[in-house]
């Protein structure tokens, strides 16, 4: 498989990040330079093989539910750009 | 008087408890040998004086008051991927701009809980991606050893490329660092270092800038094997505040070391034995066989037939964890932003600003092979052969193989700047050909340094291990380094 120059303009709008022309055209090649690096995962035989979801067995661990932390409004919004009265604070999302 | 940042943490140990110097005259050794040299290497990107020497100060009264932690007094540098309270903190991104964290990782908590002192943040790649050092937005880290007759400057290799190169130049006495795909092990081996990834889960993963969860593992870089084994002991730990680390007890690595290798079998797998692959990493490799057998191992010949496949299902894998844990950089919590038009305008153009070109790609890769259409051809494949990759070891640990030998990396430090690698990302992932198959199965690796190439550089070894099984690493690689000696660059800086 291989991207285009409009898969790859829609795939840095699904990631939110703002390419140019020449960024785009550039991204092409390399990533489908990455992909045909990756394609040989093809040739694998993965019947009845299942999907890793973790290298260690493990049960995931459980806390009761307590409450074990906060009151610290100030620290969470101390590395914002922009707030205000301890909310974050965007451009307007809402009409 | 020898110079105090030449002592090992063991040796400085040992001079602090005989009260020969104080914590503050250590750190203070080592502040100025930072101020001399940092900017002919960039392995700092915030150096932290007072409260290094606030944090020997209060070393030195808690020895004096005879509680002593296990690192009491003891300087060291941690990667800018750990959370430090207060302190500088960016994993050496531009989208980070600033961001000082109100709390403070459990891996550099536990090193502070046992005495030890924080001397600054070292650089690395962007986010840890990279084999160079050479993504972060604070520059590129130079290599402290330089090959004979040679003025070329060399990369440290990545993404811990500060932290390998602060320990290899005694900038510090010791160094955190991180593993994806091989963070530790092959900075470790262009340096002459030692730095071992423990298991997956051995260390909290909390306060830690996450790249790719299912891989991402702390672990120590040290000057020889015994610290690397001081250093671990402290780091690891399980917590309440990473529910993948594991409650297992933390053994005392270093008593492990100087144990006999009699009855125990090293496997040595022929797939390691790639095309293209020097000599000399041949040789070095029969050298280590060699000195493994003298020492009463049975090395035996063993298969990991999957192992071609772990490079190319980790750059899905680790890609597509990448573009899921980077989505909270979007300018509105902390670090970077840049104005837009709207809100969607502000996340893609902070994004577009604040992440570096190999982060982008990364971002990119994983976002493509998680979208609509693709998920199955792509990610779940993956994972597929990555439980492949995990059996395959499985297997041989369970025909009786205790640990498995291989080299760390397929070369010797190369330039900074390289034109043919910075051409081709892949050529540069493949720097990681011998390191990630042991993340993607989720064991511990070690790199210790074995020799030097014809060029007057180190190369290493790695030995790989089964799980939670530290001990048997820390154990060989002293046999190795026993045999092979200490390599420390000649200065001329």
């Amino acid at each position: 498989m291989s991207v285009d120059l409009a898969t790859v303009k829609r795939v840095a709008r699904l990631a939110r990040i703002a390419v140019t022309e020449e960024d785009a055209n550039r991204m092409v090649g390399e990533l489908n330079g990455i992909l045909g690096f990756v394609e040989q995962l093809g040739e694998v035989d993965v019947a009845g093989v299942e999907p890793m979801t973790s290298v260690t067995p493990m049960d995931m661990r459980k806390r009761t539910d307590n409450v074990t932390d906060g009151d610290k409004a100030a620290d969470i919004v101390a590395n914002a750009p922009s707030t205000d009265y301890n909310f974050f604070l965007v451009p307007k999302v809402v009409e | 008087m020898t110079e105090l940042t030449s002592l090992t943490i063991a040796e400085a140990r040992e001079k602090l408890k005989a009260k020969e110097f104080t914590s503050v005259e250590l750190t203070e050794s080592y502040l100025k040998a930072i101020d001399a040299a940092n900017q002919v290497f960039n392995a700092y990107v915030a150096v932290t004086p007072e409260k290094a020497l606030e944090m020997a100060k209060a070393s030195d009264a808690r020895r004096a008051t005879g509680e002593v932690g296990a690192l009491e007094g003891i300087p060291l540098g941690i990667k800018d991927l750990f959370a430090t309270r207060d302190v500088h903190t960016q994993a050496c991104s531009h989208i980070l701009d600033g961001f000082k964290p109100k709390y403070e990782s459990t891996v550099s908590q536990n090193l502070w809980d046992d005495g030890a002192v924080m001397l600054g943040k070292l650089n690395m790649d962007e986010f840890a991606m990279g084999s160079s050092n050479e993504t972060s937005h604070y520059g590129a880290v130079i290599n402290p050893w330089k090959a004979a007759g040679s003025n070329q400057q060399l990369v440290p290799g990545g993404s811990s490329g500060g932290s390998a190169a602060a320990v290899a130049a005694h900038l510090c006495a010791g160094a955190t660092a991180t593993d994806t795909g091989g963070s530790i092990r092959q900075p470790a081996a262009f340096t002459g270092t030692v730095g071992i990834k423990p298991t997956y889960g051995r260390c909290s993963r909390w306060g830690t800038v996450a790249f790719a969860s299912s891989l991402d593992q702390a672990g120590p870089i040290a000057r020889d094997v015994r610290d690397a084994a001081i250093m671990l002991k402290s780091m690891a730990s399980v917590d309440a505040k990473d529910t993948t680390s594991v409650d297992l007890p933390v053994p005392d690595y270093e008593a492990a070391l100087g144990q006999s290798l009699k009855g125990m079998k090293i496997g040595i797998p022929k797939e390691y034995r790639v095309d293209g692959m020097p000599e000399e990493i041949e040789a070095l490799w029969q050298k280590g066989i060699a000195w493994l057998k003298d020492a009463g191992a049975e090395i035996v010949d063993i298969t990991l037939p999957h192992t071609k496949y772990a490079l190319p299902a980790y750059y899905i894998v680790a890609p597509a964890e990448a573009s899921s844990n980077l989505a909270r950089y979007d300018g509105v919590r902390y670090g970077l932003r840049v104005d837009g038009k709207d809100i969607v305008d502000m996340y893609e153009k902070t994004r577009a600003a604040g992440f570096g070109t190999e982060v982008k790609r990364r971002i990119m890769i994983g976002t493509y092979v998680l979208s609509a259409g693709y998920y199955d051809a792509y990610y779940l494949q993956a994972q597929k052969v990555r439980t492949l990759i995990k059996r395959d070891f499985e297997l041989v640990f369970d025909a009786g193989v205790d640990a498995i030998l291989t080299p760390a990396t397929p070369s010797s430090a190369f330039g900074v700047a390289d034109e043919d690698l910075a051409s081709d990302p892949v050529k540069m992932y493949l720097n990681d050909i011998f390191t990630v198959t042991v993340n993607m199965a989720g064991l511990p690796g070690i790199a210790v340094p074995a020799g030097l190439d014809h060029k007057g550089l180190p190369l290493g070894l790695q030995l790989i291990g089964k799980p939670f099984e530290e001990e048997t690493l820390f154990r060989t690689a002293h046999v190795i380094e026993q045999a092979a000696g200490r390599f420390t660059p000649a200065k001329w800086w």
